[in-house]
């Protein structure tokens, strides 16, 4: 085993308050404070810590985006990746990239790379698709252990602790395999200064999708971006019988 | 009873008597995780913890630290700068530009604590060119967000309901011609584009945390923020030293009321012949309005209403000019306030229900808050700004045109000064220095002999001249006749207030003020403004508003003052709540609220707040403030 991809995405920090355009066609980005997508981060962690362990060699951090990916993968490379790789997407490629145009991308990387695991972040907070890790497993026909809250390599296989609807599932698949970080497997370390300036003599590869052979055309449209409706007050009703005139009233009953 | 003999000195109320049985029979592993801390100066009551942060609390003494790895990784650069703001870009281009010309290699590294540049940053804000054109004089071919010249400026006076018009003569300090109306977040940003692009390293996301000393007591750098501590101030597993940066020179652009500023001023004794800073709070929003109501370049200065005549403060609201129908508008109160009552976020928010604001801000929709303080001092406020291995660049000493409310062009020349001191002796083969850090009191020199302090010289006797029985009105008389007549010859020079913190009057001298519920439309609450700042911390990590004694805020700023830090605070930080333990009330510091204006460091009565600096990348994520 000797390779692990990683994937970090750049998206608007938690904390800021989001804005719809005024044309409704997405949410303004421009100059907003970005960062890395927290389960992103929790994947990078994850990657280094098994490399610490000696259970892989070298883990590659590969974001998809235009120029201002580059911090986000910096970012990575200060918390122990050892290189980079920046797929450029501008533009509207961008605004239309979505799970399906990413998992090709990772899936193609992966061949080429020939990594033994792909370790990405269960959802991005932006769209909370969770479905990229899922598409790239299929598209590799490799298995996926996805919603990790923890990971343990055995041999050739990996032991996944999933986090599941009814408790914890645990399962082992055989590696090359696709694993997607939930919130408990890790706590991610700080990029601290002294890393990021090492990590700037980290080597960054360019491509484009393709150079991967990979075709960025969505099938999805965006026909229009609104705010959730501003939420009611609630109505407080005193006995049983309100509450059934109340639901009629309203045509719920 | 056995408890008066264990600590005799302390008289304990029943309730207190019962609550230090209660807990002596507690086992430790159930016991409340405050911890309850006995003073002797202080009243009855008990008083929960409430500082954790280390330099209030020495770790090396701390048993939770023992074994914990301390040592620093450290750099060396020629020159280090504090602060990403103006000040410190507009001197890291200079030192860039001054080597590149001469063709000497220069390591300038920047730490600025906000997550982006530019993301700290908040002011009106009319630009006047001047020392842009100085840095840059193709600014406008290289993209400067310059796109609103000014072209209306328009000066009132408030009265409740009403407006009086107050001529805009050419000559007065407030008149825009030439200007331009900027988002200074976004001129900030791109002058952190210009600097890169020049070979600065700028690290954002870093702090500032520890000023470092060689052994001759000269500043030998910074050491940035330690991460990975606990709220509780013990080390976490992800515990990590910050780095030293060590420099030849080092020079402070923290902004108004630094807290290294603070520090330095202290250990140099820079402030020994001048008066002590006195500042004032700026709110400020931005608005998305009504495309009818828009006039792209309009200034709109008021004074008076809300506020009465002995309380120095005024609004703006300039109508921006980049696509959309956007204004920024503000309110700004002196900190030299003496009701201990007043709320100048409410100040602020009640004032745009006056009829001429409202007008231009009905239909719209607000899409930004945050606050900073600034300096009012000017002139009789100016510290000494050099001392061996450093120098005060840029709003940290203060150089703030307060009539002409400008402050942007002062700092940027400033900083673009002490380049150009501190070039020729950085680069210099034989470095021939008295002290291990560089002393370059040149830097001084140059400040006097440029326009930075003939301008501060000019308006030295406005603001100091609004304290008088007539309050505003004696003011703007004295600005009209010797301002605008004399240029500030006259031969006096007035004396400020004194420490803005001993102005307030004790909360039983003073009427509590009345303010109107936020309607939601034009006006609104405190929590929902502060989440528009973007505002947030990690949680856990200790409180980075630190209290020298926690006893002090019940004791003395609840019980004499009502408590003014809930009031003054613009983001909701500091908040009396009842003890869970039964009567009396404690403390609450709600730190990931904080949006670093310093006002709290600055107003505190008891001066018992010490900002320090959080984990890096925490605070406000301003967009073009």
């Amino acid at each position: 085993m000797s390779r692990v991809l990683v994937g970090v995405k750049r998206v608007i920090d938690y904390a800021v308050k989001i804005r719809v355009k005024p044309d409704h066609s997405g949410v303004v980005t421009d100059g907003v404070k970005h960062s890395m997508n927290p389960f992103c981060e929790i994947a990078v962690e994850e990657a280094v810590k098994l490399k610490e362990k000696k259970f892989i060699k070298e883990v590659v951090a590969v974001s998809c985006g235009p120029t201002q990916v580059t911090e986000t993968i910096r970012t990575a490379l200060a918390m122990g990746c050892d290189r980079g790789i920046h797929v450029e997407v501008s533009g509207k490629d961008y605004e239309a990239m979505g799970p399906l145009q990413i998992a090709k991308i990772f899936a193609a990387l992966a061949k080429k790379e020939e990594a033994s695991l792909v370790i990405l972040g269960k959802q991005a907070i932006d769209d909370d698709c969770n479905q990229t890790g899922q598409m790239t497993a299929a598209l590799l026909d490799w298995p996926q252990g996805t919603f990790a809250s923890e990971v343990t390599i055995d041999g050739e296989k990996v032991k996944v602790v999933r986090e599941i609807d009814g408790g914890l599932e645990t399962i082992k698949i055989s590696m090359p395999a696709v694993l997607t970080a939930d919130l408990r497997l890790n706590t991610p370390r700080y990029a601290t200064l002294p890393n990021i300036m090492k990590a700037k003599k980290k080597k960054i590869a360019n491509m484009k999708p393709a150079d991967l052979g990979v075709d960025m055309v969505s099938r999805v449209e965006v026909l229009r971006v609104d705010e959730p409706p501003t939420r009611l007050a609630g109505v407080k009703v005193e006995t049983v019988d309100d509450l059934v005139a109340k639901l009629k009233a309203n045509g719920t009953i | 009873m056995l408890i008066h003999t264990m600590f005799p000195a302390s008289r304990y109320s029943i309730q207190a008597q019962r609550c230090i049985r209660a807990l002596k029979t507690v086992k430790a592993d159930h016991a409340p995780p405050q911890l309850y801390t006995w003073r002797w100066k202080c009243s009855s009551a008990v008083t929960p913890r409430i500082t954790s942060h280390y330099t209030i609390c020495p770790r090396d003494k701390d048993p939770r630290w023992e074994g914990v790895e301390m040592e620093r990784f450290a750099d060396e650069a020629d020159v280090v700068i504090v602060g990403g703001g103006p000040a410190g870009l507009s001197a890291a281009i200079r030192l860039k530009q001054l080597a590149n010309e001469q063709e000497k290699d220069l390591r300038v590294c920047l730490v600025e604590k906000a997550s982006q540049i530019g993301a700290h940053t908040l002011s009106g804000a009319c630009l006047e060119p001047s020392a842009l054109n100085e840095l840059f004089s193709d600014w406008k071919e290289r993209g400067a967000p310059l796109n609103t010249p000014v072209t209306e400026d328009v000066f009132s006076l408030l009265t409740k309901k009403y407006r009086i018009p107050v001529p805009m003569l050419p000559g007065l300090p407030m008149n825009n011609h030439g200007n331009y109306i900027v988002r200074l977040g976004h001129f900030v940003r791109w002058l952190g584009e210009q600097a890169e692009e020049l070979g600065v390293e700028i690290y954002p996301g870093y702090a500032a945390a520890e000023v470092l000393f060689h052994e001759d007591g000269s500043v030998k750098g910074i050491a940035t923020n330690d991460v990975g501590i606990a709220k509780d101030g013990s080390p976490k597993d992800v515990f990590e030293r910050g780095m030293e940066l060590h420099a030849k020179v080092t020079l402070f652009g923290e902004g108004c009321h630094g807290h290294l500023a603070k520090q330095l001023y202290r250990q140099f004794n820079l402030r020994e012949n001048c008066e002590p800073q006195t500042y004032a709070i700026g709110l400020k929003e931005v608005w998305l309005i009504d495309e009818k109501k828009w006039r792209p370049g309009r200034v709109e200065h008021s004074v008076g209403w809300p506020l009465n005549r002995n309380t120095y403060g005024g609004s703006f609201l300039y109508h921006l000019n980049e696509g959309e129908p956007l204004v920024a508008l503000g309110f700004v109160v002196g900190l030299d306030y003496t009701n201990p009552y007043l709320s100048p976020f409410r100040e602020f928010q009640r004032w745009k229900h006056h009829p001429f604001i409202a007008k231009t801000l009905e239909g719209g929709n607000r899409i930004a808050y945050g606050a900073r303080a600034l300096n009012e001092g000017g002139y009789q406020c100016l510290p000494k700004v050099t001392f061996p291995g450093g120098m005060l660049i840029g709003c940290s000493p203060g150089f703030m045109n307060v009539p002409k409310i400008k402050g942007t062009h002062t700092a940027m020349k400033s900083g673009m000064l002490a380049a150009e001191a501190i070039f020729p002796k950085v680069t210099a083969k034989d470095l021939a220095s008295e002290t291990a850090g560089l002393h370059v009191p040149e830097y001084e020199d140059n400040l006097k002999k440029s326009w930075i302090w003939k301008e501060l010289y000019s308006v030295r006797n406005i603001r100091p001249s609004f304290h008088n029985y007539f309050g505003l009105y004696g003011g703007m008389v004295y600005t009209g006749v010797f301002y605008w007549i004399l240029r500030g010859k006259e031969p006096w020079t007035l004396k400020h207030a004194g420490l803005d913190s001993a102005q307030l009057r004790p909360a039983k001298e003073c009427t509590a003020i009345e303010y109107p519920k936020p309607d939601g439309k034009l006006s609104f609450d405190l929590l929902s403004s502060v989440a528009l700042s973007g505002t947030n911390h990690e949680g856990d990590q200790p409180p980075h508003l630190t209290l020298k004694d926690d006893s002090v805020p019940v004791a003395n700023n609840l019980a004499i003052y009502d408590g003014p830090e809930q009031r003054f605070c613009p983001a909701g930080v500091y908040e009396y709540v009842p003890l869970e333990t039964g009567e009396g009330m404690r403390l609450q510091i709600n730190a990931q609220n904080c949006v670093h204006c310093k006002t709290c460091d600055i107003k505190d009565p008891s001066q018992n707040i010490n900002w320090v600096v959080p984990e890096g990348s925490g605070g406000p994520a301003y967009n073009g403030m």
